[in-house]
């Protein structure tokens, strides 16, 4: 990865390079299926799409918001509670998200339980603050999360489709495979919605990815 | 870059105050807004048992909904004697609190429910243990406090698939029909049967095949708080 | 007695922290190259959760829950701490993970060479603030629950690690389609190994 640490001009605000920040996360720099972060705290909420959606915002706002609070911080942080000064960020954060949650879509908040705490652990967080917020400006820094966070989603998001979809028959709680398929001997695959499945789709989905972009594959 | 220890202390002190600052203001501006999310569920859970078909109304009129099919509520003790008769108390007692009580100190909540018909229904709730952790909900009877209107189950987090059924219909709708007492007037409670009941079984439904041991909590959670209002049942069919 | 034990089977095999919550994948997938490493990681998770699990269970049931300050005096029986929980847990984390890498470097400098360099790591383990977090969930009633339920986890995801890392030392001579080498493999056999445990689902004990 190459972090750009050289002291910037005044630029536009979406200038090329801040762009990519925003872009490369979906695709050459994808959180979880090229930096291999951040996978533990996200899969178990990924039966269905709503709840997927709404832990790929919380993500998301936490990565946004703790890289730019860092960044801003980040000459006057002594570095040797550097740590302990990300976490209790972070983890202040998280607290808000869950707060909010808890207050206006209890429902899903219910089905995440105790997965939005574990954004806290979550290894982008940390991996972005340590690799890209001590070293930026705070405008790069909050796209780098607000990129991060969403490439982040989007692969939760896809997974979420895949096993609601095959898993239940249906898309966001609509029932979307007509009742004719059923009819004519058509089954839901109730394996989809247990947790193995959600590792052999991301297995898949890393096997598409680095088909097409072949300079990702390892030797 | 080196800091003098005075720095990180201050440094320290400053973050914790200013993160336990931002932090109780947002714990308690949105604590309203928390609670009512964990009130309105428990009317949903309650009507549910009364087989109100509350999932389709809209959260803003759940409030309505209820009080127009829950008429009162009275909270009663172990003798059957009521002890509390503000139905908003009543509303708000937990029953896990409760529980941990003395059985003869306990307060015990039954909702009385309206129904469209124009009979009136017996709302108990209940708590137990399941494999992982609490099981709750409501089961109400019909006039005679004898036959089951409907059940409603939850649980926090028995395995998926397995225990976690429980707050299906396909686990809950058997419940309807069936009778805690037998022909001679003898408490029964009701069986959860593993390997299936037989049809005919009038206090008897299906265990979730690979979810024994949440079934059974289930079935002891029924016995043992409608085991405490017994005496409460026994006055009520004699008037 | 046969509650406990229960609890402790459940925990390894059928609620797994890998294979059925995805907790502590990140060091999971990076750690588990070779056995000799992950068996290293796998005690020390293990060691931790059964640390700080109670730990954390005690500061939620005397300090965070809803009325748990009622032992102070009677007037703080209304408070309620558990939005700071996230917060609390984390911070004992750290610190008891900072603790013992401390306490094992004194007394234990050979323990300390074999686990030394991935005690810092695991502050940063999701399973282990898993454990904590489902703990505070679940509402487990006494300390042995907790403990047992922590050394289970912490067991089934030393034999999760221990287990993969084995295929994938074995799996370096095979010839796996060229995108799927690596990463995408390893998530593959994750998920069929995750699928050889369901198979314990149906135990009944």
């Amino acid at each position: 990865m190459s972090e750009n640490t050289q002291p910037q001009e005044r630029e536009p605000m979406f200038s090329a390079k801040v762009l990519k920040l925003l872009k490369n996360p979906f695709n050459l720099e994808n959180p979880i299926t090229v930096q291999v972060l951040g996978i533990c705290s996200a899969l178990a909420v990924t039966v269905q799409l709503k709840p997927a959606i709404v832990m790929a915002l919380s993500v998301t706002i936490v990565t946004a918001f703790s890289n730019l609070i860092i960044s801003a911080l980040r000459n006057t942080i002594p570095s040797r509670i550097r740590i302990i000064v990300q976490l209790v960020v972070v983890a202040t954060l998280v607290i808000i998200v869950d707060q909010v949650l808890k207050a206006y879509v209890y429902d899903v908040s219910k089905k995440l339980s105790v997965f939005v705490g574990l954004i806290i652990t979550n290894c982008i967080l940390m991996g972005r603050l340590e690799a890209f917020a001590m070293g930026n400006k705070p405008w790069p820094s909050f796209v780098d999360g607000i990129g991060n966070g969403l490439g982040y989603g989007l692969i939760l998001v896809i997974v979420a489709f895949f096993r609601e979809l095959l898993g239940s028959g249906k898309v966001l709680g609509m029932k979307i495979i007509p009742d004719f398929f059923y009819k004519i001997g058509y089954v839901d695959n109730g394996l989809m919605i247990l947790p193995p499945m959600a590792l052999i789709t991301i297995g898949i989905i890393i096997w598409i990815q680095r088909s097409r972009s072949t300079e990702l594959q390892e030797k | 870059m080196e800091h003098s220890n005075k720095y990180i202390f201050i440094y320290a002190i400053i973050m914790v105050v200013v993160v336990a600052v931002s932090l109780s203001v947002v714990a308690v501006q949105l604590k309203p807004a928390q609670e009512d999310n964990i009130r309105i569920e428990k009317m949903q859970n309650i009507l549910t048992s009364v087989n109100v078909p509350i999932a389709e109304v809209p959260k803003k009129e759940v409030i309505e909904v209820y009080h127009k099919y829950i008429t009162s509520a009275i909270g009663i003790n172990i003798n059957g004697d009521v002890v509390e008769t503000n139905a908003d108390k009543v509303f708000a007692v937990d029953l896990a609190n409760e529980l941990k009580k003395k059985p003869e100190q306990q307060i015990l909540p039954v909702f009385f429910a309206t129904l469209d018909n124009g009979d009136t229904a017996y709302v108990v709730p209940l708590r137990g243990k399941g494999l992982w952790g609490p099981v709750w909900g409501y089961i109400s009877f019909k006039t005679d406090f004898n036959t089951v209107l409907g059940t409603m189950f939850d649980h926090k987090g028995e395995t998926p698939g397995l225990g976690a059924e429980i707050n299906q219909a396909w686990f809950m709708d058997p419940f309807k029909g069936k009778t805690i007492y037998d022909k001679d007037g003898k408490f029964t409670s009701i069986q959860i049967v593993k390997g299936g009941a037989p049809d005919d079984d009038p206090h008897g439904v299906d265990a979730i095949s690979g979810g024994t041991i949440t079934s059974k909590g289930v079935e002891k959670m029924i016995f043992d708080n409608l085991s405490s209002y017994q005496a409460f049942i026994n006055k009520t069919k004699k008037q | 007695m046969e509650n406990l034990f229960n609890l402790f089977v459940r925990s390894i095999f059928i609620d797994n922290m890998i294979f059925a919550y995805f907790l502590g994948m990140c060091s999971y997938l990076a750690v588990s190259k070779t056995v000799k490493t992950s068996v290293g990681l796998g005690i020390a998770v293990t060691f931790v959760l059964l640390v700080t699990a109670p730990v954390n269970w005690l500061v939620d049931t005397y300090l965070l829950k809803p009325g748990a300050l009622a032992w102070l005096s009677p007037d703080l029986a209304d408070l309620d701490l558990s939005y700071l929980s996230f917060m609390i847990f984390i911070a004992v984390i750290a610190a008891i993970v900072q603790l013992v890498e401390m306490a094992v470097e004194k007394f234990s400098p050979s323990l300390y060479n074999a686990l030394g360099i991935f005690l810092p790591l695991i502050a940063v383990n999701c399973a282990i603030l898993g454990v904590a977090l489902f703990v505070q969930e679940r509402d487990y009633h006494s300390i042995a629950e907790v403990t047992v339920y922590a050394g289970g986890s912490g067991i089934g995801w030393f034999l999760a690690i221990a287990s993969l890392a084995a295929i994938r030392e074995k799996i370096t001579y095979s010839h796996i389609p060229k995108p799927l080498r690596g990463l995408g493999i390893t998530f593959i056999i994750t998920g069929l190994m995750a699928i050889a445990f369901m198979s314990f689902m149906g135990i009944k004990i």
